[in-house]
């Protein structure tokens, strides 16, 4: 069933009754060409842009939980492009393309909002860091703004401008950044690959792979084996663990990063605000809830909750930019595992097993990349070849030294 | 996270600065003729375990020391607190 107005209005006068379940609960056949691990927002929009642009329509997601259990569901929904490095700035600015033709190439309605992002200043020296990653952004065709401390009031009028360690004197904005429906992601991908026929199979979890002569032969599940032709991993957090079934070490430690939602307050928060020097940033969601977060915790960590330091952390950042928040009360918070990289960035690589391919390290940062990474992976999937986007996503960078680090930390992933 | 240092007891755990894995502190013998592979591994890989998890902390709100931890990594329960330098002192003994 194709989603359109016409379509709304129909289902309206006829009690709703029309409405399928937008995907099939498939169970596993014995054999695919392609099965990808982990059924996040990556996975998805590999599986769809494999059927789609690839032709290869054989092919299962396989799931520990249920879709969109992951971090997919659980982060604070901001796509942006703004990065420095010629390793990442291309890649990113090809997903924020494909989001701006999402939801006419998926049939299905994610919320794109492109409501603007704005990076705070507050220092002649971060004023020369930004203008540095406004030029870099722009000579990569994406959009970048600089912005005076006038025009910020303008738009911005109730920050706190007057912050006797952070005074607000500019902006770097992106227009053509902004939020996502998190959820809707995860939904209109499934159904767009359901619809070409892959197979998304839930309550399903990977506890091995099989191989033969350095070949991947399928994988081990607690549904039974599962053969295939090749087998792309894209688990996030969960990447380490995975990964260590096929006998790897990566170079990669999971982190909790939190986030907080209020209750659903009227408009006033137009775009996307970032206060990086504070660790917080901020939006508003369609159903009015102020969305914001700040640091990872800092330590090694899988229990998808964090500790009360960050959270105090967080809404320091918050009334220093923003006192009003201080009036709102929180309704819920969170927490997710991320892949964080030694360098920051991530990977999308084969691996030492033939037909074992990787996707990891997504960091903080992967819900904006999903589009990008899901359409760089298929490439690698069905080409074996690296997208010409993600050529230095590469697992063997550390050996070489060709790091991809945009804030320049070292291999120290709680510092990215 | 309260941990509970070996000197002055339990204290929070954000008077402390996290670095990582305790492997960090065995160093690879940079005149080996396999040093290159041993350093990326030592300085980029890890085994990032979900379970008990031996780390490196420094107390930097506090005495400075640092303090080799057993923390769960699904739980945060912490099971074990030594301070590095005995840990590193019993390594390099003489067996
Ligand atoms: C609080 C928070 C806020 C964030 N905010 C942003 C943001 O504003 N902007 C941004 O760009 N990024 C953000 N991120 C990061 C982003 O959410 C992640 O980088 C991205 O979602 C990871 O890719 P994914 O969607 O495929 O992951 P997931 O949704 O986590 O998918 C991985 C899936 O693999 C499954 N899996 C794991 N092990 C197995 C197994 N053995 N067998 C089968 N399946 C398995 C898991 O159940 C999971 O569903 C945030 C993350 C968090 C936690």
């Amino acid at each position: 069933m194709t989603y359109s107005g016409f379509r709304v209005i129909r289902e309206a006068l006829r009690g709703d009754l029309g409405w399928g379940p937008a995907w099939r609960d498939a169970d596993p056949k014995d054999h695919y060409d392609v099965v990808i691990v982990g059924g996040g927002g990556h996975g998805l929009a590999t599986a769809h842009y494999l059927a789609s642009r690839y032709g290869v329509t054989n092919v299962a997601v396989i799931e520990k939980g249920w879709i969109g259990g992951g971090n997919v569901g659980r982060n604070t929904t901001i796509i942006r492009s703004n990065y420095l490095l010629d390793g990442n700035e291309p890649f990113y600015e090809m997903s924020l393309k494909l989001w701006e033709g999402l939801e006419q190439d998926i049939n299905y309605n994610a919320m794109v909002s492109q409501r603007g992002i704005i990076n705070l200043i507050h220092s002649d020296a971060q004023r020369d860091a930004f203008i540095r990653r406004g030029n870099a952004m722009i000579l990569n065709g994406a959009d970048a703004e600089l912005l005076d401390e006038a025009a910020m009031r303008r738009e911005y009028p109730w920050l706190n401008y007057e912050d006797a360690r952070f005074p607000i004197k500019g902006g770097l904005a992106q227009r053509r950044g902004g939020t996502v429906r998190h959820d809707a992601v995860a939904w209109g991908y499934a159904r767009a690959a359901d619809r070409r026929g892959v197979d998304i199979i839930q309550n399903c979890e990977v506890t091995g792979f099989r191989t033969k002569n350095g070949n991947c032969l399928g994988v081990d599940t607690s549904r039974g084996f599962i053969g295939a032709g090749k087998v792309g991993v894209a688990v996030a957090g969960n990447s380490s663990r995975v990964m260590a079934l096929a006998g790897m070490r990566l170079p990669i430690e999971s982190h909790v990063l939190q986030a907080f939602v209020t209750e659903g307050l009227k408009p006033i928060l137009p775009g996307v605000i970032t206060f990086g020097a504070g660790h917080f940033y901020v939006s508003q969601s369609d159903k009015g809830g102020l969305v914001f977060g700040g640091d990872i915790d800092g330590y090694n960590s899988y229990a998808q909750r964090g500790n009360l330091p960050v959270v105090e952390d967080v809404c320091e950042g918050g009334m220093a930019i923003m006192p009003m928040i201080g009036r709102a009360r929180l309704l819920r918070m969170w927490g997710g595992i991320m892949d964080m990289s030694m360098d920051g960035s991530p990977i999308i690589d084969r691996t030492h097993i033939d037909g074992l391919y990787l996707n990891a390290g997504w960091c903080y940062g992967g819900f904006k990349a999903t589009p990008a990474s899901g359409l760089a992976f298929a490439h690698l999937l069905a080409t074996n070849a690296p997208h010409d986007t993600a050529k230095a996503y590469r697992l063997n960078r550390f050996e070489t030294g060709h790091m991809i680090d945009e804030k320049g930390m070292g291999n120290q992933p709680n510092l990215h | 996270m309260i941990i509970d240092h070996p000197l002055f007891g339990p204290r929070d755990a954000s008077e402390f600065v996290y670095l990582g894995d305790a492997s960090l502190m065995d160093r690879p013998d940079w005149k080996s003729e396999t040093a290159a592979q041993d350093f990326h591994a030592y300085a980029y890989l890890r085994d990032n375990p979900a379970g008990p998890h031996r780390e490196l902390w420094f107390h930097e709100g506090g005495d400075r020391s640092w303090l080799v931890i057993t923390r769960d990594t699904v739980t945060h329960e912490i099971t074990r607190v030594e301070l590095a330098r005995d840990v590193a002192r019993k390594q390099r003994a003489p067996q």
